[in-house]
């Protein structure tokens, strides 16, 4: 038995590589058991967003036009928002809302934590795993858009490197995001958080608006522009609807590159510093 | 490249060796791990005996990936914690002082991911946890969320957990903290039976000066990060443990009468508990007698334990252990 301790113990990426799928496991099974409350938290806002804005106020004549471009539908302007709101909110919750509790009050992660792979990589899969449940709430907010509008939609995958590119950054940037809330905020405070740091983030993140029209309130263009909503946003209308003015896509690719470095270097940072002391 | 970096030669037969290890959570803090030396070699039931603050945790910490020293070397069944963490943790089960399973999971579940952690196949780990299940009297209850479990009930799940990977060093900290006398014998016996079946070195921290005696090969007694004794209960009674312990009391607490007793010749530690002292007279022959006549009216009641673990906790740091 003492032997093995001098054996060859195995190349460490395949260990790191089993560990990280049994956790994805892991996860996959929680997330099975909660499938329909996960899809109905998701669908819920876009639904009745879209309904109010694109079917009620229409048909009861208050319909908002987007000021600028008269020729699309505001539910053209909205669609890459509400997806990226979809996107975004998931993204965060799935990570911050479990590990708040698992870090502060029960301390569940324990075992995960004694998983043989770097603690690093314990949240990276966390917010690997959260990105793939941002991505399929992306994919059940479109269709429903475009159901539910009394306008017509022109939405067209204009750039199908541009849409993928767009929708893993921001995914990813998300689930930092997340898991920067969840290492610092206290199980008690994480609903605050949601009306204080996710409400504004996510009403003015340019989901309603595009970017290039807010120039007339110039002060808010600049000052949103530390809002990582606002690239999914601006980069999902380039991706699906480049008829409605957008950023250069530069912009908002370096923009997201640049956020997701730091909000993944702050987040593993402070979730180690949770896990080790 | 890796091999040669994570193993040492001397430490090849050990399954827990510690040198000169200091723990200090900020720089102006004391040190909560001072200095200690401790080794631990495959197959023996380990015990850190000590009071709260004593270190015994930071201890189990270090040992376990999840405490960074502040300076020292930390070897687990020869992998240096330090440098391979993630190394390290495939030979180690830990279980923690409090209910830390995933309450998102079944009690089935909780060992069945907990050994897809650890590279079993879908096949391997179901088997597994089925026989651990089965082992400890769990195999009904596969299927309950660890959140209905009782207190008993979960520490068995948190050990069997535990298990699974087949850890060749296996911590537990404050194992029967909070548990039944019950569930705490039950518990002893899985731990003994699992050195003999397995053949794995347990390392234990604990509070209750019966569950070292009872169920340590060695025991390590802590105080204040230090390591004050560390040898085979039986030697610990013989060395530091004669003389008896002289429980008084007291109609009320009288820290005077404390300071009187410190006086006696004969008498070693004093160590006063609001209307409770606790006398360790060393010399026995006729102080006893002076220890009562001194208490006088006071005394309400009076215990004489004879030498034990306990008498030698208190010679050797001056205060009981009451948990």
């Amino acid at each position: 038995m003492t032997t093995a301790t001098i054996q060859p113990h195995g190349a460490p990426a395949s260990t790191y590589g089993r560990a990280f799928w049994g956790l994805m496991l892991r996860d996959a099974r929680v997330l099975a058991r909660e499938f329909v409350p996960f899809l109905l938290r998701t669908i819920m806002n876009p639904l009745l967003f879209t309904f109010v804005f694109t079917y009620v106020f229409p048909k009861i004549g208050s319909g908002i036009t987007p000021g600028g471009s008269t020729t699309v539908s505001f539910a053209t302007v909205i669609l890459p928002g509400l997806v990226a709101v979809a996107i975004f909110f998931q993204g965060i919750a799935a990570v911050a809302l479990p590990l708040a509790t698992e870090l502060g009050g029960t301390r569940e992660i324990e075992d995960r934590v004694m998983a043989p792979l770097p603690v690093s990589m314990v949240a990276l899969e966390k917010v690997v795993w959260s990105g793939l449940q941002s991505i399929i709430a992306a994919a059940a907010v479109l269709p429903l858009v475009l159901l539910v509008s009394a306008e017509p939609v022109s939405v067209s995958v204009a750039s199908w490197p541009m849409l993928i590119v767009t929708v893993l950054l921001a995914s990813l940037v998300a689930g930092y995001l997340g898991l920067v809330i969840g290492t610092v905020v206290k199980p008690k405070q994480i609903g605050l958080i949601f009306s204080l740091v996710v409400v504004p983030v996510t009403f003015l993140g340019c989901t309603y608006y595009p970017w290039e029209q807010l120039r007339s309130i110039r002060w808010l263009q600049i000052a949103c522009l530390i809002n990582p909503l606002v690239y999914v946003s601006e980069g999902l209308r380039t991706a699906l609807t480049p008829q409605i003015p957008h950023m250069p896509v530069i912009a908002i690719l370096s923009a997201l590159v640049v956020l997701l470095a730091a909000l993944a270097s702050l987040g593993t940072w402070l979730f180690i510093r949770r896990i080790i002391d | 490249m890796w091999q040669h970096t994570i193993v040492t030669a001397d430490a090849q037969h050990l399954s827990l060796d510690l040198r000169d290890v200091v723990k200090r959570y900020s720089p102006d803090a004391p040190n909560a791990v001072d200095g200690i030396d401790l080794s631990v070699p495959a197959g023996e039931i380990f015990g850190l005996l000590g009071p709260n603050g004593a270190g015994k945790t930071t201890t189990i910490g270090i040992a376990t990936t999840r405490v960074r020293p502040t300076s020292g070397t930390v070897f687990v069944t020869g992998v240096n914690v330090r440098s391979h963490p993630s190394v390290a943790k495939r030979h180690i089960g830990v279980v923690t002082q409090f209910n830390t399973l995933d309450r998102a999971c079944t009690v089935e579940e909780n060992l069945y991911f907990h050994g897809r952690f650890f590279g079993m196949s879908r096949r391997t780990a179901h088997a597994r946890a089925a026989s651990l299940l089965n082992s400890f009297g769990l195999g009904d209850r596969g299927r309950t969320m660890v959140a209905e479990l009782s207190g008993g009930l979960a520490r068995r799940t948190q050990l069997a957990c535990a298990l699974m990977h087949h850890p060749e060093i296996l911590f537990l900290d404050e194992p029967t903290t909070g548990l039944d006398p019950q569930s705490r014998i039950a518990l002893w016996e899985s731990v003994r039976s699992l050195r003999e079946a397995e053949g794995m070195a347990v390392v234990l921290t604990t509070h209750y000066i019966e569950e070292a005696d009872a169920l340590c090969d060695r025991v390590a007694v802590m105080n204040i990060g230090k390591i004050l004794v560390c040898d085979t209960p039986e030697k610990i009674k013989r060395d530091s443990g004669d003389g008896v312990l002289v429980t008084l009391r007291l109609r009320e607490a009288n820290p005077a009468l404390a300071e009187q007793l410190r006086a006696l010749k004969g008498v070693g530690a004093v160590d006063p508990d609001h209307d409770v002292i606790r006398v360790h007279v060393i010399a026995a022959d006729g102080v006893v007698p002076q220890v009562v006549a001194l208490a006088g009216a006071d005394l309400r009641d009076l215990a004489i334990a004879e030498p034990s673990l306990e008498t030698a906790f208190i010679a050797l740091t001056g205060r009981a252990l009451v948990p």
